[in-house]
């Protein structure tokens, strides 16, 4: 007996350390997220004050709304010029102001390949002062670039490119390879370069002549003497600008204004790291429930005892939850733990990849502390309140009988009407967001979902009934007597297979909604390029800078091209909302584009007047022959005659017109694309050759139409990767769950499994009845989950579709038979310890165990 | 003593009459090692004649469930033979063992032990389910109708009372056709009445279909039953009586009582 008792007490602390692992992955969560994010945000922040440390005041020239249209294939202007920096300089306080130009140029390698990612490939002005030297860049060998063909680039970008002191360099800014002779390298801790990024660095008169007018600057940065009251020079320097061309902000601005900047893009990773951290710790509450509701009829008599001998209701009540909130906290503190290895890891991890935080200490703040414990405590113990109650209902006359009798099942009548409530109303939500039109209802359909799936989850006992025993029917046939013996063990306790099937069901529901929805997407973008885009190919800079428009020529004369349409854009604000027109060749658009008018023609447009969507046409009322006045991003107005309307096109998006309509408009008259049709279809060589005739500058991303496919299901692959991810954590948790489960389950039968060995069935055939069981409630756990995403994915991309008109719903069944199977290894793999267990039992003890 | 012999004989020594079902040969069962050694049987030689009901009675610790463990291959045994048939039980591994469980020999535990989530007939067929073999319909028909649980067959074991259980549980151990029955204690949890219903199921199992029969039990009105009873004590046969009267079987038991108290 005393055997018994001590395996009773094992037992406990398996099932409890389970439990307990619940709330330590939600917690680790938690806090490797809060952790992480005050970690690298100290670390950034600090790395960016130590580079505004000396910056009093920042000039920043800004758009002109009265500037001169520029010319053709002209430079920005600036109204920051050495008259204004030397006005500036004559301030009291100002210390010295730094004239800086600033744009983007693309290195190639030794392979004519760009280095960097592209959005970070920096370039400025080297500013010598009076001892020659450019105190913000240091040179680490060589000497500041002084002439028209002289370069100098940072010390890890030289190391990138592979290049040394003496070398000539290829490179390009928004055109054509140029060319100039690395003179110097210098060291550079800014985070933007050191992340993957490229530093080059010009004389200041070759930077102006690359990027801006002579004698203009991007910004000016004031260094103050000490003592000066940073708000006062702000202030003044302020006066001295030209109204509306020019912006001073303070450097504590600046600084507060990047901290903002890096605190939003942290915030998407934390938010994904937060949703795991919620679903984990949802998760979680049905196990530590299913857990303590196991703990506390297991301990009935015992409960009974303390009542019989005076212990008042809601002293078991606090007795359950202070052991709820002790196993709560052990948890935390443990997960807390293993989340602050999660910080260091994903750092590490992230730092792998290419992310070049700046290094820093780790920061544990007390707000993360007490959140995550405090998130950790209160979740086990509301968990656990329901079981306390269950608890405090026992009477104390149990303690008294004699004979262990099974607890009766309370109905499930009022769970199940509150059940199918929720459910009825969650549907009908759905249903209704299935006929909205536009996607701003994304709130409603999240409610509607979160209704759904919580409704269901209710309802999961009366639905397992059916749904196990339809389960059974394929055990029974496959597994005989065993199988059998598997189903009546998986319905004997709805509500606990229920609860441990929810594990599994929400993670599965999170994920087939997406996979549904994602896979669906991407089948309709394929359609869409596909019957938008004719043109074989498509090329674009690396950066945004643009295409000079005097290439399109030049692609146009490569043998083998038979039509090259440019696409430039502005915005434009109308009555009723914004818009973005496109500018185009109208003599050669449709040779790149399937286009189909509604109403007018392209000769129409060709006359003089714009094109419109039929979506843009519809939203505005808009039809041919209609005059609109249109307010462009220059802030002219204009009158446009509407000339055609034709069905929406991807490659030409709200509206198009000539570019000679448009580039009026243009404050940079720079092509976004090239859109190719060559001949036959095309070829690598025609690529070369058009890469050569580009002056093979490593800006240009000449993608066909597969690549370009390909592009965007990348996008849509991370999502669905990110969501695997949650997948690989939801069955984690889930496995847990069942094994818990199962563990009780073999342990309330003890006496049933010693009869079974007793009349005959062999220790595999034990081994076998304890893992149909768990197959069977993972199954239905998965079934129920892959059931509702599915229903939720059908209403919610009925929304997404309206706007979206190739957009169908298409079920990726390999992929919803891929999770099918994991959550067969699921109950595989959770029935390994139980069913061991079960099939070592001692038989005789077994037999004769109360 | 000399009054035992006279009415029955010393153990061992009467050759059976009848083919044997079962055999133990100088069967000894130890627990533990050293200082909490226990024997547990020790050097035991009885036969379980075929188509007869044996019971098996003794004091508490006498060793008499452990003979019957060792006997129907739910616990091993230490030296000796134990046979079941021309099997010899010994030699067999585990498989092997609940092979031979299933296949031969038929259990009634005192806690009736059926499953909760079975019906009756489920309960019933199911030591053929788990071997796979289709139960006799007549046979089966037969059974069900000696214990009277015609009506009951849908019901689960938590609907019948604890007399109806057991009935069921006789007739899982009878549907098989086994060799042997072993039953241990099987009116132990029920009321007199009940208790008489099972027994007589047991004796007319013995009769009408030649069944096996051998039953652990303390209860000497259960005893009577018997076609022979076996007595045990300290690991050990000491007596044997032979179509006995639960006052016979009384009378045995007191004789025993005091020779434990002035021994």
């Amino acid at each position: 007996m005393l055997r018994t008792a001590l395996r009773n007490l094992l037992a406990h602390k398996a099932r409890l350390m389970m439990t307990a692992l619940a709330v330590l992955l939600g917690v680790a969560f938690v806090a490797g997220t809060l952790i992480f994010s005050d970690t690298v945000g100290e670390a950034v922040k600090n790395a960016s004050a130590k580079n505004l440390k000396d910056v009093a005041v920042s000039v920043q020239a800004t758009s002109a709304p009265d500037a001169p249209v520029p010319e053709r294939g002209d430079k920005r202007a600036t109204a920051l010029d050495d008259k204004l920096a030397d006005r500036i300089r004559a301030l009291p306080g100002v210390q010295a102001v730094r004239t800086d130009v600033t744009g983007s140029a693309t290195l190639a390698d030794t392979d004519n390949q760009p280095i960097g990612n592209g959005w970070q490939n920096l370039a400025t002005n080297y500013q010598p002062g009076k001892d020659g030297k450019d105190s913000r860049y240091p040179l680490v060998s060589g000497r500041g670039p002084a002439a028209d063909d002289e370069i100098a680039l940072a010390e890890t970008t030289a190391k990138a490119a592979g290049v040394g002191i003496g070398d000539t360099i290829r490179f390009a800014t928004d055109g054509p390879v140029l060319k100039k002779r690395l003179v110097g390298i210098v060291a550079s801790d800014d985070p933007q370069v050191t992340a993957g990024g490229s530093l080059a660095l010009f004389d200041t008169a070759t930077a102006q002549k690359l990027y801006l007018h002579p004698g203009q600057f991007d910004e000016l940065i004031v260094t103050a003497t000490p003592g000066t009251d940073q708000q006062a020079l702000t202030a003044k320097v302020r006066a001295l600008l030209p109204k509306k061309r020019a912006e001073a902000t303070s450097g504590s601005e600046l600084a507060a204004q990047q901290s903002k900047m890096i605190a939003e893009q942290n915030s998407a990773l934390n938010n994904t790291l937060l949703t795991f951290a919620g679903i984990a710790l949802f998760v979680g509450v049905f196990i530590i429930a299913n857990t303590f509701t196991m703990l506390i009829s297991q301990r009935s008599r015992e409960i009974a005892l303390l009542r019989a001998v005076g212990a008042s209701r809601r002293q078991v009540v606090r007795s359950v939850l202070a052991e709820a909130g002790l196993l709560g906290l052990i948890s935390s503190v443990v997960g807390f733990a293993l989340g602050t290895g999660i910080a260091v890891g994903l750092r590490a991890v992230l730092d792998a990849n290419g992310a070049g935080f700046p290094d820093g200490p780790l920061i544990i703040s007390p707000n993360a502390v007490l959140s995550a414990l405090g998130v950790g405590v209160v979740v086990t113990v509301l968990a656990a309140w329901l079981p306390s109650r269950k608890a405090a209902k026992i009477a104390p006359v149990e303690a008294l009988s004699s004979v262990e009798a099974p607890p009766a099942q309370r109905s499930l009548v009022v769970r199940n009407i509150i059940g199918s409530v929720i459910t009825g109303l969650g549907v009908a939500v759905m249903l209704w967001v299935s006929t909205l039109r536009s996607g701003d209802d994304v709130p409603i359909a999240m409610l509607g979902s979160m209704l759904t799936l919580i409704g269901v989850i209710i309802l999961a006992p009366l639905l397992s009934r059916p749904l196990v025993s339809l389960a059974g029917l394929v055990t029974i046939r496959l597994f005989g007597i065993g199988g059998k013996l598997a189903k009546e063990n998986a319905l004997r306790n709805p509500r606990r297979t229920a609860a441990t099937g929810s594990a599994l069901m929400i993670g599965l529901t999170l994920i087939t909604g997406m996979t549904v929805v994602g896979h669906s997407a991407q089948l309709g973008m394929d359609k869409m390029a596909a019957s938008g885009l004719t043109a074989d190919y498509q090329i674009k800079t690396s950066t945004f800078v643009g295409l000079d428009p005097r290439l399109s020529k030049k692609v146009a004369q490569v043998p083998g091209v038979e039509a090259v349409a440019p696409l430039r854009g502005t915005g434009f604000t109308t009555k009723g909302g914004f818009g973005y027109i496109r500018g185009t060749d109208l003599s050669q658009i449709d040779k790149v584009t399937h286009l189909t008018f509604r109403q007018g023609s392209l000769d129409a447009v060709r006359a003089g007047g714009i094109a419109v969507s039929q979506t843009v046409a519809k939203q505005h009322g808009w039809r041919a022959g209609d005059t609109v006045n249109v307010g462009f991003d220059d802030k002219k107005q204009t009158r446009l005659k509407v000339a055609a309307v034709y069905a929406d096109n991807e490659v030409l998006g709200e509206s198009f017109a000539d570019v000679s309509l448009v580039d009026p408009h243009l404050t940079q008259i720079k092509n976004e694309e090239l859109l190719v049709k060559a001949a036959g279809g095309g070829s690598p060589a025609l690529v070369k050759d058009i890469r050569r005739a580009l002056g093979d500058s490593p800006l240009l991303k000449i993608q066909n139409r597969d690549e370009l496919r390909k592009e965007t299901a990348g996008q849509i692959d991370t999502i669905v990767n990110m969501v695997y991810g949650l997948l690989a954590m939801a069955v984690i948790i889930a496995v847990v769950g069942v094994v818990n489960t199962l563990a009780m389950s073999v342990f309330e039968r003890t006496r049933e499994i010693g009869m079974l060995r007793a009349i005959g069935l062999a220790r595999s055939g034990i081994k076998q009845m304890v893992r149909l069981e768990s197959v069977v409630i993972s199954l239905f756990g998965a079934v129920l989950g892959m059931g509702v995403g599915i229903f939720l994915a059908w209403a919610g991309g009925k929304m997404v579709g309206s706007s979206f008109p190739t957009y169908e719903m298409v079920l990726p069944w390999g992929r919803l038979g891929l999770f099918l199977l994991i959550a067969l290894v699921v109950g595989v793999l959770a029935a390994l310890w139980p069913a061991r267990r079960a099939a070592r039992l001692n038989m005789l003890e077994a037999i004769g165990a109360q | 003593m000399s009054h035992a012999a006279a009415v029955s004989g010393s153990p061992g020594s009467f050759a059976p009459t009848r083919a044997v079902a079962a055999r133990a040969t100088d069967l000894s069962k130890v627990y533990g090692q050293g200082e909490t050694r226990v024997v547990a049987l020790d050097s035991v030689s009885v036969e379980f004649g075929k188509a007869r009901f044996t019971a098996i009675m003794g004091p508490s610790g006498s060793g008499k469930s452990t003979l019957m463990h060792c006997m129907a291959g739910l616990d091993s045994i230490s030296t000796g033979s134990a046979r079941i048939g021309d099997v010899e039980l010994g030699s067999l591994n585990d498989k092997q063992l609940t092979r031979l469980r299933r296949d031969k020999i038929g259990f009634i535990f005192q806690a009736f032990n059926l499953l909760p989530t079975l019906s009756a007939l489920e309960n019933i067929t199911l030591p053929m389910d788990i071997a796979g073999r289709k139960p006799d319909k007549g046979w089966l028909n037969a059974v069900i109708e000696t214990v009277g649980l015609s009506g009951r067959l849908t019901h689960r074991p938590a609907q019948l009372s604890g007399g109806q259980q057991q009935r069921v549980a006789v007739a899982r151990a009878l549907a098989a056709q086994p060799e042997i029955i072993f039953a241990d204690e099987p009116t132990g949890n029920l009321d007199s009445r009940s208790g008489a219903e099972v027994l007589g199921f047991l004796r007319e199992s013995v009769r009408a279909m030649d069944q096996t029969v051998v039953m652990v039990t303390h209860d000497p009105v259960a005893a009577g039953y018997a076609d022979r009873v076996v007595f045990l004590a300290d690991g050990r046969i000491v007596e044997e009586l032979y179509e006995p009267t639960a006052d016979a079987v009384l009378d045995r038991m007191r004789l025993f009582e005091a020779k434990g108290r002035t021994s």
